[in-house]
């Protein structure tokens, strides 16, 4: 499996830059595979993302956030060597949680 | 009581981050506890949806700025950027008009987080895409129409 998460989180001044790809497979349940088959619904619904505990952004999100999301956001306060962790919970109930410091 | 974590989960009907993050441990002493909503990725118009959210008549404003191409080869991975120049932003959604589901994502951003994100998208074929945000109670809109040449949203 590839890496399932890649966090990257540089500080410029006061300001984090956080940038994310995640993989998953995104699916919206209306794709056929190439039987002809329904493929079922699995997608991240619910993410978040801290710093050193505290919440800097939240998401829900549905299927139609592309496969292997990318996600690119800022927030002020963080310095080098402060935890960014990113978790999400997709819609079978499966988690993912991880973190990375702050360059 | 449940056998197992994820038969709690899947007969639950709903599925809470705050316990999951609970269960492993992460919670931050802010951590919200909320769940998926439903009825806001079900909504078929955005004035249902503003209503979903707690919010009425939704403005068009100039003051978000919305960054995406003029034409998406791919339909699959449209990458799209919202920004608000409103004070007071808490959200920001993402809304696909002619998608199987109006609502592609829906961000919410806390104090000292800045008022912009980033991400990628499907669409199902050439229509607007609306950044939605919210800004001290009141909901604000941009559109900007994407054209798409391959369409991404099912087989």
């Amino acid at each position: 499996m590839p890496n399932p998460m890649r966090i990257r989180a540089r500080s410029d001044g006061d300001i984090v830059q956080v940038r994310v790809l995640i993989s998953h497979v995104m699916e919206t349940g209306l794709r056929k595979d190439a039987q002809g088959e329904l493929v079922p619904a699995h997608y991240i619904q619910l993410i978040d993302v801290t710093y050193d505990g505290r919440i800097v952004l939240s998401a829900e999100w549905g299927p139609a956030v592309s496969r292997n999301p990318y996600l690119a956001f800022k927030f002020r306060g963080g310095a080098p060597g402060g935890k960014v962790r990113v978790t999400w919970t997709d819609n079978l109930g499966e988690t993912q949680s991880h973190e990375a410091a702050v360059e | 009581m449940p056998h197992s974590r994820r038969q709690f989960l899947t007969s639950s009907g709903t599925v809470t981050l705050l316990t999951l993050m609970a269960a492993a441990g992460l919670l931050g002493r802010e951590a919200a506890a909320r769940q998926w909503n439903k009825s806001a990725f079900d909504s078929k118009n955005i004035e249902d949806l503003v209503r979903t959210l707690g919010g009425t008549a939704p403005e068009r404003s100039d003051d978000i700025v919305f960054v995406g191409p003029e034409i998406a080869e791919n339909g699959a991975v449209v990458p799209v950027e919202v920004a608000s120049r409103l004070p007071g932003t808490d959200s920001i959604a993402l809304l696909i008009e002619k998608n199987p589901n109006l609502l592609a994502a829906n961000f919410t951003i806390p104090p000292g987080t800045l008022p912009e994100v980033q991400t990628r998208v499907k669409m199902a074929e050439t229509c607007d895409v609306y950044a939605l945000v919210r800004a001290q109670g009141k909901f604000y809109y941009t559109a900007r129409q994407i054209k798409v040449t391959v369409g991404g949203c099912g087989g």
